[in-house]
């Protein structure tokens, strides 16, 4: 879906907001045709507020978007579309469906065109598009959440919209509806053609999910980007926080070596080899992080040649099985500053016997190690 | 059975109520849904003819009814007929004093009402007037059917502004709460107590559909 060869540059659906009050906005992202952007950040981080502004519920006091050329929402020309003049599908996280009608009801409601036998049918596809076959003459109380979830998803599509809107769409299901949900969202989403902007607090939904996702935090758009690059190449130190990456550290540029095209981090007293980075300065103090899966432990039964690269020593502060993986916390040097966070198959613990006390080694994946420059100094 | 007496009543209820359910739901909604600086004062206002002695109410309404009070002059040279112990006079007095019961049980019912449904409303494409006939008025339905009861059932029994601002004119003012008291007064305690056992009857009635009505239709999960 992101594939840049059949994506137009500019953006299907461009959002920019920008107010101080009531909630502090500062966020400019875009979404292309059939590309899901998941805006994530946790309660309080504006998600919802950013939804409501791209739907005409909220007016930001400054802001710009445009669907498909066309402008929503100019606030330098006091343009400003109500939800009508919107064409947006929207699925509320309470689904927000209408109580009095029935399913079949909630669905033809929003559609635009047609006589009453043509929306009739028209529903009637959505309804089984979404699975829901059969239940047309129930009422929302007579279904169930995901039912429930289904219908508002079948009524956001009734209208044919530019952009589909998605708040936190599975918050109120259990795990294993939402597990359903998600796939089915999943295979719904090939066949669309539409920007979906969905809103979620759950990373791990975020990247099951999303083309691209937007990080929040305080209203802000701190770092957009695919999973893969938000959860292994954070912006700065908070964006790493914000993910849930927990190995950030401080350290200090040493040297480029031009010959290895390696970059050498001082930290703590080891000489780290990273990613070759020479737009950093040497004696640039950064901040740098690795994800637990570029952690490496040295088996002691079995050592390996693996183990020279940027090899680390410390002591086991906290070992905690579950099930069949196991979390450990080394603190590297003793020192209690810098407790590194891992995860081990439970076999591998039982297979050497780990403790905690315990005196280890693992290696730093080189091409794990992520520097970052202090907040405030833009990132190249 | 004073027959005239219970048409004016009929007649007097029938004109409250048209008039002051549409005028009511439009103040409802706003209170319900729109924040504003003078929310708690206007809410107390509306409150108010629940507290004040009717005694009190009817004085102040026939002072401003007078010939030398502005309404009371305006009306007079607008229709030529003194605004005070008239009819009209009346139905503005009612209208006053029944604002809590019209307005108070749609107030609730509208802010029961989830926003997100209105929201929900206006994404799906549906205009604020389609939003407004579609899904709220039949969510809140059960309020207005409140506040159509209770608002044509209290004017029927309303008897001390009544007395104050319409007199007992036959024909004209003269409302069957009136009756009722005009032949207690005559010691003709049949009269009396025939129309006082109509006047039971029918509030019970109402006031028991009301509670059938609300109960029957809250109990339902939404």
């Amino acid at each position: 879906m992101t594939d840049s060869n059949n994506v137009p540059n500019s953006p299907d659906l461009s959002v920019h907001l920008k107010q101080a009050a009531p909630i502090a906005l500062d966020v400019a992202f875009g979404c292309h045709r059939g590309e899901l952007v998941a805006l994530v950040g946790p309660s309080g981080s504006g998600k919802s507020s950013v939804l409501r502004c791209i739907a005409g519920l909220n007016t930001p006091s400054k802001g710009r978007v445009t669907c498909n050329g066309v402008e929503w929402l100019n606030t330098d020309q006091d343009l400003n579309r109500p939800p009508q003049q919107r064409a947006i599908g929207i699925v509320f996280q309470n689904y927000a469906l209408f109580p009095h009608l029935s399913a079949m009801e909630n669905v033809a409601i929003a559609i635009q065109d047609g006589g009453a036998e043509q929306r009739r049918k028209r529903a009637q596809q959505l309804l089984e598009a979404v699975n829901l076959g059969g239940l047309e003459r129930r009422k929302p109380h007579q279904l169930s959440g995901g039912q429930q979830q289904r219908v508002a998803l079948a009524r956001a599509l009734a209208r044919e919209p530019s952009a589909l809107l998605l708040d936190e769409p599975f918050s109120s299901v259990d795990q294993a509806t939402r597990r359903k949900l998600q796939r089915e969202l999943a295979a719904l989403r090939r066949q669309m053609v539409h920007p979906i902007i969905l809103v979620t607090h759950d990373l791990e939904e975020a990247c099951l999910l999303a083309d691209r996702i937007c990080i929040l935090h305080h209203g802000q758009s701190l770092q957009i980007g695919t999973p893969a690059e938000i959860l292994s190449r954070p912006k700065h130190k908070l964006a790493a926080h914000l993910v849930g990456l927990t190995n950030v550290f401080e350290g200090e540029i040493l040297e480029h070596r031009t010959s290895t095209k390696v970059t050498i981090l001082r930290w703590l007293g080891y000489s780290l080899e990273t990613l070759y980075r020479p737009e950093l300065p040497v004696g640039q103090s950064v901040d740098w992080v690795i994800p637990p899966q570029h952690i490496l432990f040295h088996q002691r039964v079995r050592p390996s040649r693996g183990e020279r690269e940027n090899p680390v020593h410390g002591v086991v502060a906290e070992l905690i099985v579950l099930g069949d993986n196991a979390s450990i916390t080394m603190l590297v040097d003793k020192r209690d500053d810098t407790p590194i966070a891992f995860n081990l198959p439970t076999h591998v613990v039982h297979r050497n016997h780990l403790e905690e006390g315990d005196k280890i080694s693992v290696s730093l994946q080189t091409n794990g190690i992520h520097m970052m420059l202090p907040e405030g100094i833009h990132n190249q | 059975m004073d027959w005239p007496a219970l048409a004016i009543s009929l007649k007097l209820a029938f004109w409250t109520t048209i008039l002051l359910i549409p005028l009511g739901m439009v103040i409802a909604r706003a209170i319900a849904w729109r924040r504003f600086a003078a929310k708690g004062f206007v809410e107390a206002l509306i409150a108010l003819p629940l507290v004040l002695p009717p005694t009190v109410l009817g004085y102040y309404l026939l002072t401003l009814f007078s010939k030398h009070a502005a309404l009371g002059s305006a009306y007079q040279s607008l229709f030529n007929a003194p605004l005070a112990f008239s009819f009209e006079g009346l139905l503005l007095a009612s209208l006053i004093f029944n604002v809590p019961f019209a307005i108070q049980p749609m107030q609730r019912a509208f802010e029961a009402m989830p926003r997100d449904v209105r929201e929900a409303a206006w994404c799906s494409g549906l205009s604020h007037w389609r939003t407004f006939l579609r899904i709220e008025l039949p969510l809140a339905w059960t309020g207005v059917l409140t506040a159509t009861i209770l608002t044509f059932a209290h004017t029927l029994g309303e008897f001390g502004v009544v007395l104050m601002v319409g007199g007992n004119i036959p024909g004209e003012t003269k409302t069957i709460a009136i009756a009722i008291y005009d032949r207690v007064q005559a010691f003709d305690d049949q009269q009396a107590a025939t129309m006082s056992a109509l006047l039971l009857t029918f509030s019970f009635v109402a006031i028991g559909f009301i509670y059938f009505i609300n109960d029957r239709f809250k109990q339902r999960p939404q």
